[in-house]
């Protein structure tokens, strides 16, 4: 036993950083499990803070270029105000309410912090737990889709981007509805994939991508990008597909948390027929 | 000692506040992303133990993670090359050996023999960081080129904080 501790001893400098090396393995194989929350990212509370207050500062160089979003956005949703309407009849408005139940919610957010240039990109806004929050919920903004909430602490949400290798969003062609995955490879951040689209559908430079009805997560329509490049390798059935993302992810500031009331009740209506399915297998 | 504690709690903070604040900012070609804040782990005192360079290392490299979402990525890194320190310095030791509490600086040991330390050492760190980043060896050549690009920037980096940081000692 003498011996043992002897050997350890004389051997410390190894053992610890055998230690030390496991420890941050550890972490970084449970952070890259895109479905467990992360303990030490920058949604916790001091780094969350302190990034906060060095966004309060940076985002005043970005305010007109915000505006200018917002401003564009502002013109749009006064198009769809009932005042703006012409009533051709009085009862669409009065049914309004039992024909339309409110199934996406819309939080506004801060970016306090991002990456763009690494292969794991990632941001993380001024919303958390206490603001309703959750994981899996939609981030995007006026001008196109940003991504998907990971991590959510009490303040603050880290959001994995369209420009991270592990994203994967469905999405569709706006003007003849077939659809695909956008995914990323990591050597572009202005650059995204959209793969799954068969040789046969005709397809124009400058089309633009939406978001599909299929996703719980996001409500459909959300501009994902434009079509930059296409091509058809030779001998292979799906396109090769270069978008440029709506979003600049190198100025983005201002966001939205969209929530989709309706999810749970999906997903669960979902689940129970793949069980009852895989009953019947049995 | 209290002066060589202050200096190095000062160097923690400065590098990890330029690390965050202004160094993951720089975008050149999506290619060169400088860790300048490995020079904390390269300016401990020559004679510092075992365990403690590994401890400090590994703190700096965790420190990093929290800003960046990378969590483990820094902290391997840095005590990955934390390891191979004692190891290279042994190597390439002078005749005579290293004086007590010594910090490894240019002014001290000269131009060459800190261009060989801090290069080797950075080349071991971006070489583990780039290639844990990317985790698999797919793209092996490219992820190649990030790393040399991005050590010899910070390399360069590692200098000129050495020129405009260390008073030179008169005598």
């Amino acid at each position: 036993m003498r011996n043992i501790f002897v050997f350890i001893w004389r051997n410390h400098f190894v053992f610890l950083f055998l230690i030390l090396q496991g420890f941050s393995v550890y972490l970084l194989i449970q952070n890259n499990n895109y479905h467990r929350s992360g303990f030490i990212n920058s949604a916790n509370i001091m780094s969350g803070n302190f990034l906060n207050l060095y966004s309060n500062i940076t985002e005043y160089f970005s305010l007109k270029k915000a505006n200018e979003i917002l401003a564009a956005e502002n013109a749009e949703l006064k198009k769809h105000h009932p005042g703006s309407y012409f009533k051709f009849d009085v009862q669409v408005f009065n049914i309004n309410d039992t024909v339309y139940r409110q199934q996406y919610t819309y939080r506004a957010a801060r970016v306090v912090n991002k990456s763009v240039n690494k292969r794991n990109n990632f941001l993380t806004l001024n919303r958390g737990s206490l603001h309703g929050v959750e994981k899996d919920m939609a981030v995007i903004t006026p001008i196109g889709v940003v991504g998907i909430v990971k991590d959510v602490s009490k303040n603050f949400c880290t959001v994995l981007p369209m420009i991270n290798v592990n994203s994967k969003i469905s999405a569709q062609i706006k003007n003849n509805n077939y659809f695909g995955s956008v995914v990323w490879n990591g050597n572009n951040s202005s650059l995204v994939d959209l793969v799954d689209i068969p040789s046969h559908v005709k397809l124009h430079k400058g089309d633009t991508v939406v978001t599909t009805s299929f996703s719980t997560i996001f409500p459909e329509g959300i501009i994902v990008g434009t079509i930059e490049e296409f091509e058809l390798k030779t001998g292979h059935n799906f396109y090769t597909i270069k978008i440029k993302p709506g979003t600049d992810f190198g100025s983005v500031t201002n966001v939205y948390i969209v929530g989709n009331l309706l999810k749970k009740e999906q997903i669960q209506l979902e689940t129970a027929e793949e069980q009852k399915e895989e009953a019947n297998h049995d | 000692m209290i002066e060589l504690l202050i200096r190095n709690a000062g160097r923690y903070i400065f590098l990890i506040v330029f690390q965050v604040l202004i160094l993951n900012n720089v975008q050149l070609g999506g290619f060169i992303n400088p860790y300048l804040y490995v020079l904390f782990i390269l300016m401990l005192p020559i004679e510092i133990p075992g365990w403690l360079l590994l401890l400090l290392s590994f703190l700096m490299g965790l420190s990093i993670d929290l800003f960046e979402n990378t969590a483990g990525m820094h902290a391997s890194a840095s005590v990955f090359m934390a390891f191979c320190r004692p190891y290279l310095l042994n190597m390439i030791s002078p005749r005579e050996g290293f004086d007590r509490n010594s910090q490894p600086t240019i002014q001290k040991f000269g131009i060459n023999w800190f261009l060989t330390y801090a290069g080797i050492l950075i080349l071991l760190h971006h070489f583990a960081l780039f290639y844990l980043e990317i985790f698999r060896f797919s793209a092996f050549f490219s992820t190649l080129l990030r790393v040399i690009l991005s050590s010899t920037f910070t390399l360069g980096l590692v200098v000129i904080a050495q020129y405009l940081f260390n008073r030179v000692k008169k005598n």
